[in-house]
């Protein structure tokens, strides 16, 4: 586009007359020269015009019954990925809530359709991305169970120190964002430099830091590494070092105190209404906890307690995230201490693929591998629900086969789903202030409310 | 743990003796109870007042339209979609789960948010993705899809990946 002179003179002399009052505005002459140069047209350089705030400020509030209706999110840092909360105001009161979600929905459940039961771990441990291998977990309970299969004692006890890992990692994330959140900052920094420790031994067991795929059905994708033990008795003390500076940091804290403190307060019954579970449900006051009262895996044979508080608000979620990092520490603990020997995974050649060296020598052990690497195996037509304590709650897997090698409904019941729906009753007639300190003591984790 | 008050040692036994069309079956250990879709609110309902189920922990369902081999239950005609309530009692420390069956030619249910508002979320997830109506729920919108979302993305022969590829320049069929 090029203009002549006459035009660009006339454009922008339109400009001015029809946005400034009065004033006569001359464009200098080296302006002008540098409009015809771009090529563009003289919209580059226009003369300045004077900036009107559209809107003005808010209608005064009169009396009572006037609100306001505020988004919140989705792109709020606090919101902890994409929740939206629209929430109707009255002044700093928040008179009503609602989560907004499918943001980050992706259709993990129709892609598990498609995928077989090999491949169906890499798509659930996507889903809870801060604890992946609770997700594998119940993943892999709910397909041995279809399978009928019993995991060998190894197996059993590596995926116990592995999700106890996991819960450790997890609650120290919850601890770095919920500092963050409620602005001590420092706590973001201490509560990451401990949680990154933990996924280095998660990374030198698994070979990644999260998103694993590690637990698969029927065992584990490896044996444990050498030099396992010392790596992870050294991130227990870490860990411990860590947990003693943040009780010391905020437990006693009165600034953290005020904030927390009776702020979002959700009773029992609530909880049994809202179907919500997990470290919300013991801060209430009663200790269920799926690894005390429905044990799996080996949890019978570990000492460890269940951390309950009585209250129900922010403070006691914080402080019973906190304290089960310590009861996690020592389940690991005792974990080391028992690893019995044996194999890993289960022994049987229609489910678990061939060792390496086995593929070079017999045709038969390749054609197992590529058989079970594309088309997965079969598994016995039924439903079953498997469930497991997550860090998050119960997260629950309720799978449908019909006898082919990929499953008819795979479906996950995530925690944090269910937990938001406890943002609404805690959050009425609190400040706007307290909002960001309840969604981020609910811990939500947006890749598991979307799936 | 409180003492249970329920005149039966099992729940299914007493969720039998009060709605005597329900069917009981074992699936892999857990209690599965298959019962008629109009009577679904009902026996949540009764399960928590009289047989101590305190939380409704799942609500789902499942397209069963490709599924030919099916196992059939006496007295149980099979639909197309089933809903799926997992519930569970505190007390008791037990499980139930039961299964209504919900024909493609009338996809509705009642409910459960009375009994259990925590219902309100999964359900409206239900609806969502099957296009399985709640009547009654106060809320039942799309949740995790658009609004102006077009089909029910978890029904088998919804596809919403499948898109049409056209090449640029190409002549089409001979």
């Amino acid at each position: 586009m090029s203009l002549t002179e006459e035009e660009l003179t006339m454009q922008s002399a339109g400009d001015s007359s029809s946005a400034d009052s009065g004033d006569e505005e001359v464009i200098a002459p080296e302006v002008n020269r540098l409009a015809r140069q771009t090529g563009e047209g003289s919209q580059e350089l226009r003369p300045l015009q004077e900036i009107v705030i559209a809107g003005g400020p808010w209608p005064e509030l009169e009396g009572d019954g006037q609100t306001m209706i505020i988004n919140m999110g989705p792109q709020h840092p606090s919101t902890h990925g994409v929740l939206r909360m629209m929430m109707e105001l009255d002044g700093e009161t928040v008179v009503r809530a609602k989560p907004v979600i499918g943001y980050l929905h992706t259709g993990m459940e129709k892609t598990g359709e498609e995928l077989t039961y090999v491949q169906g771990a890499t798509n659930v441990t996507r889903m809870d991305y801060v604890s992946p291998l609770s997700n594998e977990l119940v993943f892999a309970t709910a397909v041995e169970q279809l399978l009928d299969v019993e995991v060998p004692e190894r197996a059993i006890w590596m995926r116990m120190l592995l999700v106890e890992l996991n819960r450790i990692s997890s609650h120290l994330l919850f601890q770095a964002t919920n500092g963050m959140d409620m602005g001590a900052v420092n706590m973001m920094l201490y509560g990451w430099r401990e949680r990154e420790e933990v996924l280095r031994v998660l990374e030198m067991i698994t070979g990644l830091r999260m998103n694993h795929n590690f637990i698969r059905p029927g065992g584990l994708a490896a044996d444990l590494p050498d030099g396992w033990q010392e790596a992870v008795l050294g991130v227990c003390e870490q860990v411990e070092a860590g947990i003693a500076d943040y009780d010391k940091l905020l437990t006693e804290n009165p600034i953290w105190q005020s904030r927390t403190v009776g702020v979002g307060v959700i009773t029992t019954e609530q909880c049994m209404a809202l179907s919500i579970t997990g470290p919300i449900l013991r801060s209430t006051g009663f200790p269920w906890d799926l690894r005390k009262t429905q044990p799996y895996l080996a949890y019978d044979q570990v000492d460890f307690d269940v951390i309950y508080t009585d209250n129900g608000d922010c403070y006691d979620r914080y402080r019973i995230r906190l304290f089960e990092v310590l009861e996690s520490v020592k389940i690991v603990r005792q974990c080391v201490a028992k690893m019995p020997g044996g194999d890993y995974r289960v022994q049987d050649k229609k489910i678990t693929p061939p060792p390496r060296a086995r593929i070079d020598e017999s045709m038969e052990a390749l054609i197992h591998h590529f058989k079970l690497f594309t088309e997965g195996f079969r598994v016995p037509p039924g439903e079953t629900y498997a469930s497991v304590e997550s860090p998050r709650g119960e997260i629950g897997c309720y799978l449908v086969s019909d006898g082919t090698g990929k499953p008819v409904r795979m479906h996950v019941r995530g925690p944090s789903f269910y937990n938001l729906q406890a943002i609404s009753p805690m959050m009425e007639g609190r400040m706007v202030a307290d909002a960001v300190a309840i969604i981020s003591t609910c811990d939500p984790i947006m890749g598991e409310v979307d799936r | 743990m409180t003492q249970v008050a329920s005149a039966y040692a099992s729940p299914t036994d007493a969720l039998v003796a009060a709605f005597p069309s329900a069917v009981v079956v074992v699936s892999h250990g857990q209690s599965v109870v298959h019962i008629d879709k109009a009577l679904l609110a009902d026996v949540v309902e009764y399960l928590r007042v009289s047989e101590e189920f305190t939380m409704c922990l799942d609500v789902t369902a499942v397209d069963h339209l490709q599924d030919s081999e099916r196992a059939q239950i006496a007295g149980i005609k099979r639909e197309r979609f089933e809903v799926v309530v997992n519930l569970i009692s505190h007390p008791r420390n037990t499980r139930i789960r039961l299964i209504a069956q919900v024909p493609e030619s009338d996809p509705s249910v009642p409910t459960l948010t009375s009994s259990f508002s925590g219902t309100s979320f999964p359900e409206r997830e239900v609806y969502d993705m099957f296009g399985i109506t709640f009547d009654g729920h106060p809320d039942l919108t799309r949740i995790l899809m658009p609004d102006e979302w077009i089909g029910h993305p978890l029904r088998k022969d919804d596809a919403p990946a499948r898109v049409p590829v056209t090449f640029k320049g190409d002549p089409g069929p001979r």
